[in-house]
């Protein structure tokens, strides 16, 4: 790759700051070149976030249809599964798995629930708020 | 209090953690040099090892490889700390702080707040160095961004036991002793001897060349076999593989070309110079299989993107790489 096709097309990137690539300048020696983004990355890295706002899109469903309990929605929304979430927080899949069900979730214990909003960083009576307006929650997380 | 130590932005995260943390002790070394001599340039293709319900495809070697080799053969000593509690984990960084050692810290990418948010990912084989810390803020060299970072403490507490696979589990690092002189040359040969034994001998059909030519001849098959969603899932998953994780572009392969570019002045070795500017050239081709699949997955396609025009350009990758490796593997006897 030669400095003049050192890609500069922003779209993961969005602050302005730059990424090195190894280029080679006109006296054909390695330098280091700083990249905004280059556009099949940039692909590629929305077809991830895709298929995250996907489940998440997914997984609001079931939560307003009395499947899944809110806490699947924090835990879908930061990439992860029971088992992982279990780890985090400390408990095992199998009660993890408990949490996510409306009806046990209604009656955990406050001690219980800090744990997951302590992972998650967030108050705890927002633990079990459902975000009403998908879209603006995804704008407002995600998108790059 | 914060260490005077110089933050050069690299393109990969351990090799520009290697570098900046032996430069720091007055060893000259840049990040492709650091990663050429830790042996850091790989081919994997590892479909039982799912990411995300995605195959393993890695163009590096092992974590903590590089570093681990670069240390070894500079005799370099390192001191390595794992931890059960996190608390404990913070005082032990913070003591040697103070003490002004600058400490290598093995992180999750996911809770580091600095990541701009398309970068946030669960992946524990993050290296970044701590060089100080002002309150309940830490400072950060990490390499691959532009300046120095502040990251709060329970962020980077929260960073350092990142769970799932690899878990750093606190892993920390520094060095205890640089020696006067290190053997540069030798290592530089060790280092091209691995990867070229690797990349040709290693058994099986998963690693080195034989691995690139095993997954350019699954390529042409995933859109029957997956169906279009999800071969194009795969495909894009190969191009992040390749490009996004600080690669320096091409999979490593730019910056491979330019250690050995290096190299070739430092062992006076004319050869090797001939063989980076054909290390480049394969690099380039692993950019033209990433264009290709990228459009491919917009169904932007035109005749030429198709999966078998991608298996083409990887066989053609893997016979570049073969010929570069065959050559190289003499010059270092």
């Amino acid at each position: 790759m030669k400095i003049s096709e050192v890609p500069q097309q922003p779209g993961m990137i969005t602050d302005g700051r730059r990424e090195i690539c190894y280029a080679v300048d006109d006296d054909g020696n390695y330098v280091l070149a700083g990249s905004a983004g280059w556009e099949p990355k940039n692909i590629a890295n929305d077809q991830a976030w895709e298929i995250i706002r996907d489940q998440m899109q997914d997984t609001v469903r079931k939560i307003r249809s009395g499947k899944l309990s809110p806490l699947a929605f924090l835990m879908v929304s930061n990439q992860m599964t029971p088992a992982l979430l279990a780890q985090y927080v400390g408990f095992s899949r199998w009660r993890v798995r408990r949490h996510l069900k409306p009806s046990v979730f209604k009656k955990l214990k406050p001690e219980i629930l800090k744990r997951y909003a302590d992972l998650f960083d967030v108050p705890v009576d927002t633990l079990s708020k459902v975000p009403k307006d998908i879209e603006t929650m995804l704008s407002k997380t995600d998108t790059p | 209090m914060k260490i005077d130590f110089e933050h050069r932005q690299s393109a990969h995260c351990e090799s520009g953690v290697t570098a900046n943390l032996l430069h720091h002790y007055g060893i000259d070394i840049s990040e492709a040099m650091a990663f050429g001599i830790g042996a850091g340039l790989f081919f994997g293709y590892l479909p039982f090892i799912k990411i995300n319900k995605l195959p393993l495809t890695t163009f590096r070697c092992e974590v903590g490889g590089i570093f681990k080799r670069l240390t070894r053969w500079f005799g370099l000593q390192v001191r390595w700390q794992k931890f059960r509690n996190p608390e404990k984990a913070m005082d032990a960084l913070d003591r040697k702080i103070e003490e002004g050692i600058p400490v290598g810290c093995r992180t999750g990418g996911y809770w580091l707040p600095y990541f701009p948010p398309a970068f946030r990912f669960h992946f524990n084989m993050h290296n970044l160095v701590v060089i100080g810390r002002e309150n309940d803020h830490y400072i950060i060299s990490d390499p691959v961004f532009p300046d120095l970072e502040r990251c709060h403490r329970k962020d980077l507490m929260k960073a350092r036991f990142a769970k799932g696979a690899m878990a750093p589990r606190g892993t920390m690092y520094y060095l205890t002793h640089v020696p006067e002189t290190v053997p540069f040359d030798q290592s530089v040969k060790n280092g091209i001897r691995i990867v070229c034994r690797r990349m040709l001998h290693t058994p099986g059909p998963l690693i080195g060349v034989k691995g690139i030519r095993y997954l350019a001849r699954q390529v042409k098959k995933w859109p029957e076999k997956l169906g279009q969603r999800k071969a194009s899932l795969y495909v894009t998953q190969l191009i992040r593989m390749q490009e996004e994780l600080g690669t320096g572009g091409g999979g490593f392969r730019f910056m491979y070309a330019a250690f050995l570019q290096e190299a070739a002045q430092r062992l006076q070795a004319p050869g090797l110079q001939d063989l980076s500017d054909k290390m480049t050239a394969a690099g380039d081709l692993w950019r033209e299989f990433a264009v290709i699949g990228a459009r491919n997955c917009k169904g932007r396609a035109g005749e030429n993107d198709s999966y078998a025009a991608m298996t083409r350009i990887l066989m053609e990758c893997a016979d570049r790489e073969e010929e570069i490796y065959r050559k190289l593997l003499p010059t270092v006897r």
